[in-house]
């Protein structure tokens, strides 16, 4: 019987290991393969150079129009997310009844469910033929369509996080506003959203590292032209849309050009990484707070 | 008007704001979807399931990427339903309060956080390279395997922490041992949020694109696949390759294609929350 628990504990223990075998291989690729790279390009190239041309004849290596392209997108995105996000979750916590709140909420995690190809689809043929309408200077391929789609995707995200973050602020500070007389427009803005600004913080940390790392929403609808613009009206190439443009090539296993997938995505990796342990520290110190 | 009115005043419109905010979103997604039915419900027919790939929009069908879909969602559950639950258990019910557990648990929350492209280069250059699986099924398979291990990882430990301890301490009580405790009584009780969890992750899975086209999936794939080392396509990827055409007559299948895909994605979101719900009125603890 003892044995008999021994091997499952083992087994059970072993299926854990392997989240941390996922992440050691995840490394171990990007910075191996990236380690051959910068033998042959120097990194200050790549840190610096403002031409993305490695599938051509005259070949550079600058991440920057790639890095442009993604802080584009993600922007415009944010810009769209961020408000709506916020209000939503004001609205639901502070305003809505339960049965309202009870609805909305599943509904609105929809949003986060359907598929990012999808998504790139509506960005390309319904929203890009509309926003040209009103702008006609604006490209086939642009940030703006991209970044606007991606935004409404990613509402969820801040809406529910910032939600939680405001319902876990105690009550005690909501009736004490209350009874200073305060309509539920001010206890939210001026009690509420501040003492629940460490979540807001996170719940938009985690859409911007969201929005750097999606791929087929810029992909379809923002294009495959690295770019170092800020004008999101033309077409730019994110990084997550560059590696996947590799990826349908024919480039050689084991050339350069095959090898910059690995720079891109560690620079990717290395951004999203950042963003997500920033939240996971901040989000570990408000849970203290309060309890 | 005195600053009191004024205040109601910009109370209300703030309710109507937030009304506002809270339904764009959806109606933006009714319109959306609303158009792609508009434009692809007309394809949809027996001779769109059932036909191969062709170079011909009109005869062109999504068989291949329906049965391809098929195959690495059940290949994906297979590995990593497994996996996920039993690393959750060890982490929710064995491991002790160290180091190690609390870097397990930032590790897994940086997984979850990790760009669905870079489960597509470490899947290229472990499963298809090193491993030698090529662009195929399995390679398919343990890439988004890996990518959904962290949310079945998540979802699991917090159903399993939901379970009240008098249920474990009554199982202890009767001399039962820890794993006859957890097999017999935490995880038939956790059951139902362990399952809306695994559905969810999967339907995830099923929508992914980028990392299966990473690892090499084809857009055109001229056979069914028959067994796990076949090359595959996916109902996203033929999407995809649909949409970057120039050709109306692909997008209208683009649209039909993308019409079966939400199909399968809801369904299987609606089953998630129709099981949490039936759990949560059956079990009050």
């Amino acid at each position: 019987m003892k044995t008999k628990e021994r091997i499952i504990e083992a087994g059970l223990k072993f299926s854990s290991l392997i989240t941390v075998l996922t992440t050691l291989g995840i490394l171990w690729v990007l910075l191996s393969q990236s380690l051959v790279f910068f033998g042959e390009v120097s990194i200050i190239e790549f840190l610096t150079s403002r031409e993305w041309t490695p599938l051509f004849e005259n070949k550079h290596y600058g991440i920057l129009p790639l890095l442009a392209g993604t802080a584009l997108t993600t922007f415009v995105a944010i810009a769209v997310a961020l408000p709506l996000g916020i209000t939503i979750a004001i609205y639901l916590s502070e305003y809505a009844s339960a049965p309202i709140r009870n609805t909305f909420k599943p509904l609105l995690e929809i949003l986060a469910a359907v598929p990012t190809v999808v998504y790139g689809f509506f960005a390309l043929t319904v929203v890009t033929p509309f926003l040209k309408g009103i702008l006609p200077e604006l490209a086939t391929f642009n940030a703006l369509s991209a970044g606007l789609v991606m935004g409404v995707m990613i509402i969820p995200m801040v809406s529910s996080l910032s939600e939680d973050a405001l319902r876990a602020v105690p009550n005690s500070l909501r009736e004490a506003a209350y009874g200073m007389g305060s309509t539920r427009l001010q206890t939210a803005f001026r009690v509420l959203v501040p003492a629940a600004s460490s979540g807001i913080v996170v719940s938009v940390l985690l859409a911007i590292s969201r929005a750097i790392g999606e791929t087929m929403i810029v992909t379809i609808a923002a294009g495959q032209q690295p770019n170092l613009t800020f004008n999101p009206m033309e077409t730019v190439e994110t990084i997550t849309a560059y590696i996947v443009q590799v990826s349908l090539g024919d480039v050689p296993h084991g050339s350069i050009e095959y090898r910059t997938i690995f720079a891109a995505g560690l620079m990717l990796f290395v951004l999203t990484f950042i963003l997500n342990n920033i939240s996971y520290f901040v989000k570990k110190r408000y849970q203290q707070q309060y309890e | 008007m005195n600053s009191r009115q004024k205040n109601r005043i910009k109370d209300r419109a703030f309710k109507y704001l937030g009304i506002f905010s809270t339904s764009i979103g959806l109606i933006l997604l009714t319109v959306f979807i609303g158009s792609i039915i508009k434009d692809g419900i007309g394809r949809i027919d027996w001779d769109f399931l059932t036909n191969l790939p062709s170079r011909k929009a009109e005869k062109a069908g999504i068989l291949t990427a329906l049965a391809g879909s098929v195959w690495l969602l059940v290949m994906t559950a297979i590995v990593s339903i497994p996996l996920g639950v039993a690393a959750a258990i060890h982490l929710e019910e064995y491991s002790r309060k160290t180091r190690w557990s609390s870097f397990l648990e930032i590790n897994i929350t940086n997984l979850a956080g990790v760009p669905s492209v870079i489960y597509g280069i470490l899947g290229l250059q472990i499963f298809v390279r090193t491993m030698r699986f090529g662009g195929s099924l399995l390679a398919g398979a343990f890439t988004l395997a890996l990518l959904i291990l962290p949310i079945i990882i998540v979802t699991t430990r917090e159903a399993i922490k939901a379970v009240p301890s008098s249920i474990k301490e009554a199982s202890y009580g009767l001399g039962a041992t820890k794993w006859q405790t957890i097999r017999h009584q935490v995880l038939p009780a956790a059951g139902g949020s362990i399952a809306t969890g695994i559905i969810l992750a999967l339907s995830r899975a099923i929508g992914e694109t980028a990392p299966v086209i990473i690892i090499g999936a084809l857009a055109y794939v001229a056979f069914v696949p028959q067994s796990p080392t076949d090359e595959f396509t996916v109902l996203p990827i033929q999407i995809f390759n649909w949409v970057s055409r120039p050709d109306h007559a692909f997008v209208v299948n683009a649209a039909a294609g993308i019409i079966v895909l939400l199909a399968v994605t809801f369904m299987m979101n609606g089953i998630a929350v129709y099981l949490r719900h039936r759990w949560q009125n059956k079990v009050n603890w």
